[in-house]
């Protein structure tokens, strides 16, 4: 068998409609995942609790996505979505890494600073949100940005959920005509055609905030 | 209790497979990415730019597509069909292995200008060069990204259960059906998952302290240091 360059025209809409389902699932949980580290990592300079959240996280970290994936589609009750299952474990699963890109740049606030705020009797609201976090953060950016890419590179997953994104309209294709070379070769293309260029923009920006 | 006694064997044969694609990718990954890392810090354009187009390629491709490509679209364009146990093994190995690829330039790179400088003076060859000076010090800066790496691929293993694996989660996937207990048969699988992830943890700390131990550098002895989380510029480094 060889390139059909017919069949590669008929099929490029499904797939196009494929990548609108990838980049949203991608954008919805990294925002997720951007919050919810954020909190993640605040909340484990908590005595206790933040010691137990620690270990949760752990174990979101060492498991497979895939796994976390099935098993709560299979536990979530049947009126939600499988897109906002999938959105919600791609979310919770990379927050654990962000949380500690979080920490890293908590961690890399000279005490100073935390002691400087304490001497001023901020409340404790001002002391993260004016001088701790804004700190942080900048370091930090390049890395959080990482892992927008590392997501997107993970949605192949969500097919397993039923979720219509470009694995899944490609799997579907494949299954319906019994060709998957154009539709597996296509959305090897289109991942390449995103990572690429963001991989070189990550590049840039790590550039530019070493600088700093 | 009586759901995991009843099915250990099960559970152990299924983490027989994972281990194995694990211990396999992760030889295929390091050698390619030992080499394609070193091609990357050569002078010779044609070298460097084979290894940008072969970490940018296979970064950029999920390790899904590439053995869902291997395993289906492969056969229709070649008159070979590919094991799907193998295909895993060759995706995720490609895969990690363009991640190694960057994390061994830049280690090589790392090393001080001035002992590349010191070794020419001291007319060693370039096999010389990378084998005594080079290696030893980006080795010991490799391996805490090697670890996150290595957690990584055990991960992606995951995926063979999708083109039919008898691996780990095919086996909570199949005992779910059987059983219709969602959360014992996953559970017992995450656990699992857990376990084999903190002993490849404990292996490349013990291997990271070995390292900076040959280079004089201080380390902390003791078994419990082994357990204690890593210094914070060790983390961020997985797959980026």
């Amino acid at each position: 068998m060889t390139w059909d360059w017919e069949f590669t025209g008929r099929i490029i809409p499904d797939l196009l409609d494929g990548l609108v389902v990838t980049v949203q699932a991608t954008l919805v949980g990294y925002v997720l995942a951007l919050a919810l580290g954020l909190a993640v990592a605040m909340v484990r300079r908590v005595p206790v609790i933040g010691s137990v959240v620690f270990v949760a996280m752990e174990f979101v970290r060492c498991t497979p996505l895939l796994v976390q994936l099935v098993f709560v589609f299979f536990l979530a009750p049947s009126y939600l979505s499988a897109f906002t299952i999938g959105v919600v474990v791609l979310g919770v699963h990379y927050a654990a890494y962000t949380a500690e890109v979080y920490r890293s740049g908590i961690e890399g606030v000279p005490p100073g600073q935390w002691e400087a705020c304490r001497a001023l009797s901020l409340p404790r609201y001002r002391t993260w949100g004016a001088v701790v976090l804004p700190q942080a953060i900048r370091k930090v950016i390049p890395a959080l940005g990482n892992y927008l890419i590392a997501m997107f590179k993970d949605t192949p997953l969500l097919f397993a959920i039923t979720v219509g994104e470009l694995m899944y309209q490609a799997s579907r294709i494949g299954g319906v005509y019994f060709r998957y070379l154009e539709a597996m070769t296509l959305v090897g293309l289109f991942f390449l055609l995103v990572s690429v260029p963001s991989a070189v923009l990550i590049r840039r920006l790590e550039r530019r905030y070493a600088a700093v | 209790m009586e759901f995991f006694i009843d099915r250990l064997p099960l559970y152990l044969s299924g983490a027989g497979t994972t281990l194995t694609i694990t211990l396999l990718g992760a030889v295929l990954a390091f050698v390619l990415a030992m080499v394609i890392g070193t091609l990357g810090t050569l002078r010779n354009p044609a070298a460097r730019g084979f290894a940008t187009f072969y970490t940018e390629t296979f970064r950029g491709v999920a390790a899904l597509i590439l053995m869902y490509w291997m395993a289906f679209a492969v056969p229709q364009i070649t008159p070979y069909e590919i094991d799907p146990m193998f295909a895993a093994v060759l995706a995720l190995g490609l895969n990690i292995g363009a991640y190694g690829a960057e994390v061994v330039r830049a280690a090589i790179n790392a090393v001080p200008k001035a002992q590349i400088e010191a070794t020419v003076a001291l007319s060693m060859s370039w096999w010389r060069r990378m084998r005594s000076v080079v290696l030893p010090q980006a080795w010991a800066q490799m391996l805490p990204t090697f670890g996150n790496l290595i957690i990584e691929l055990m991960k992606a293993t995951a995926i063979v259960s999708l083109i039919g694996v008898a691996d780990l989660t095919r086996i909570a996937q199949e005992q779910r059906t059987a059983t219709g207990e969602t959360i014992l048969a996953f559970s017992g699988a995450l656990v699992v998952y857990f376990v084999i992830a903190q002993v490849l943890i404990l292996g490349m700390r013990l291997l990271e302290r070995r390292a900076n131990r040959r280079l004089g550098r201080p380390t902390e002895s003791g078994f419990l240091a082994l357990l204690r989380p890593p210094p914070v510029n060790a983390i961020g480094g997985g797959r980026q």
